[in-house]
């Protein structure tokens, strides 16, 4: 058995958590004051994801960066490789809102895609 | 002289949601004057997401939600301005800017909306001892630095305060290679929203240190370290309590403040509290034909709630230029704040002017639990709504009903105000 201690995001109240575990089965939620921290604490302990955003460098363009994100969540202990990819990747102008910018980051089967438009550098 | 019918001081999200809103009314030229080299505001370097969730019932990042009023605004050829700062706005609504091109430039507005956002608190408001070293920057000041321009400020982090836009940056400095040591926040609660705490600090093993600031800042040319200190209930440091933390980098999330030189210099009436604009119901201050909203207006939790707050704005100001924003009735009702309420936004209220449902937002000034937002009509409690809980991050907000009001010709104050679980 093991426990697990959360905060839990659904709302300003910021309920203490409590989750016992056996492996990866969920035995008991408690300290949660309605049914939203069940649902999240079952989530965060057994499938935490997050969408990660940054900005990756752009040529040609009338900005050096252009910001991006995670089409969808990626697994939580992913992050740092997706942040990697990013950080490695050069694209160039000009780009639209929602073109992709990294098909299948880190192997997590999610296209990292443009959030703004980068017009090329008049 | 130009002649606009109305012209809106600032093109980020406020700005953009009041000229679209009142485009739709009607109004033709209107006039956008932004002081950066692009629309969008803040929301451009805001790149992670949260955005968007009550108003487009999905998870955006700035950017993406200044996009879809950029393409509004655009798509309904409203006219704007970059690069242009506005110097004046005179009582008879002449608004003075200038420009690169155009050199200055006065333009008579039929209306002008005030939308210039708000600025971050800066180190000389604190009153912190030590140097006066580099590296010391706001949080939002490093997140344009890290966003658009693309540059680090530093590699080993210390963060003083917990507001939002510092526990935005913790992350995102994080995810770029550097090591945040830890964030201290002077309030026993953090003024961020639940969510930033576990997913930029928890996620990352940052420890939150609450009743703590700097009490010592160290580096001559470029800062070295800082001390952080727990504090008292007086918000006095308490001896013996000081831990060292070496850094290359002190970032500051202590609060903003509106931008409101221009509504001053204009004569517009300021309220003590939010910093802001009195405003009616009308969101109109108090010159006639000036209306506020957004961030200058009062500093919001949610960028959703502004751009709703703007509509209204846009709306009255499209009313006010074609005459049929209604007659003041003369009979005003002002909304009191009191009892843990800090402000409220409107401040008053012409029953006859305001629409059907008229949404009143305000702050709460501590932490409640179990406590109930009460509106009094007069010495009567008419309503009481119970909170399991009440924090200064988050806004509130009551409907008040046209129709109540109309009824009640007898009200002339309205009291909202926090009350406790027995106190009755």
């Amino acid at each position: 058995m093991e426990e697990r201690f959360l905060t839990c995001i659904g709302c300003p109240m910021g309920c203490q958590l409590t989750v016992t575990m056996e492996g990866t089965e969920v035995l008991s939620v408690l300290g949660n004051t309605c049914p939203r921290g069940d649902i999240y604490a079952r989530k965060e302990v057994t499938n935490p994801t997050r969408i990660v955003t940054s900005t990756i460098a752009i040529t040609g363009g009338d900005k050096e960066r252009i910001s991006c994100k995670t089409a969808s969540d990626i697994p939580k202990n992913k992050i740092f490789d997706v942040m990697k990819e990013i950080n490695h990747a050069v694209v160039r102008a000009p780009k639209k809102r929602g073109d992709i910018l990294i098909e299948n980051v880190a192997g997590t089967g999610v296209n990292v895609i443009a959030t703004r438009d980068i017009a090329v550098k008049s | 002289m130009m002649k606009k019918g109305i012209v809106i001081i600032g093109g980020g999200p406020a700005g953009l949601a009041a000229a679209a809103a009142a485009r739709k009314k009607g109004v033709q030229d209107i006039l956008i004057l932004e002081r950066d080299a692009e629309l969008g505001g803040i929301l451009n370097q805001c790149i992670h997401n949260g955005f968007g969730l009550r108003r487009f019932k999905e998870e955006l990042t700035g950017p993406e939600y200044a996009g879809r009023f950029i393409d509004e605004i655009k798509a309904l050829g409203i006219e704007y301005k970059l690069g242009t700062m506005v110097m004046d706005i005179s009582k008879d609504r002449v608004v003075t800017a200038m420009n690169r091109e155009e050199g200055i430039l006065q333009i008579h507005a039929g209306a002008v909306i005030l939308a210039m956002g708000c600025r971050e608190r800066p180190r000389g408001a604190l009153n912190i001892p030590g140097y006066r070293p580099a590296g010391i920057f706001s949080a939002g000041t490093a997140q344009r630095l890290v966003n658009i321009e693309g540059y680090m400020p530093g590699r080993e982090v210390v963060i003083l305060g917990s507001g939002d836009i510092g526990l935005i940056m913790a992350r995102r400095m994080t995810l770029e290679g550097a090591k945040v040591k830890v964030v201290a926040e002077l309030m026993p609660y953090s003024g961020g929203l639940k969510r930033n705490i576990v997913q930029c600090l928890d996620d990352f093993g940052i420890p939150l240190k609450l009743s703590h600031t700097v009490v010592d800042i160290e580096g001559k040319e470029h800062i070295t370290a800082v001390t952080i200190a727990e504090v008292g209930p007086d918000r006095k440091p308490i001896p013996g309590t000081e831990e060292r933390y070496t850094c290359d980098t002190l970032l500051l999330s202590v609060g903003l403040i509106p931008e409101n030189e221009l509504s001053r210099s204009a004569g517009v009436e300021i309220n003590a509290v939010t910093n802001g604009p009195v405003v009616n119901e009308s969101m109109e201050t108090s010159i006639p034909g000036v209306f506020a909203c957004g961030n200058v207006l009062h500093v919001h939790d949610l960028v959703d709630f502004v751009s709703e707050e703007a509509e209204r704005a846009g709306q009255n100001a499209a009313e006010y230029v074609q005459g049929e924003l209604g007659e003041e009735s003369g009979r005003v009702i002002a909304l009191k704040a009191q009892d843990g309420v800090r402000y409220t936004v409107p401040s008053t209220v012409d029953p006859s002017r305001m629409p059907d449902n008229l949404t009143v937002r305000f702050r709460v000034g501590a932490v409640y639990r179990n406590a109930a937002v009460c509106v009094y009509y007069g010495q009567d409690k008419v309503k009481s709504y119970p909170k399991r809980i009440l924090a200064p991050g988050e806004m509130e907000q009551i409907i008040l009903q046209k129709a109540e009001l109309e009824a009640r010709e007898d009200v002339k104050e309205i009291t909202i105000c926090i009350e406790e679980e027995g106190a009755k």
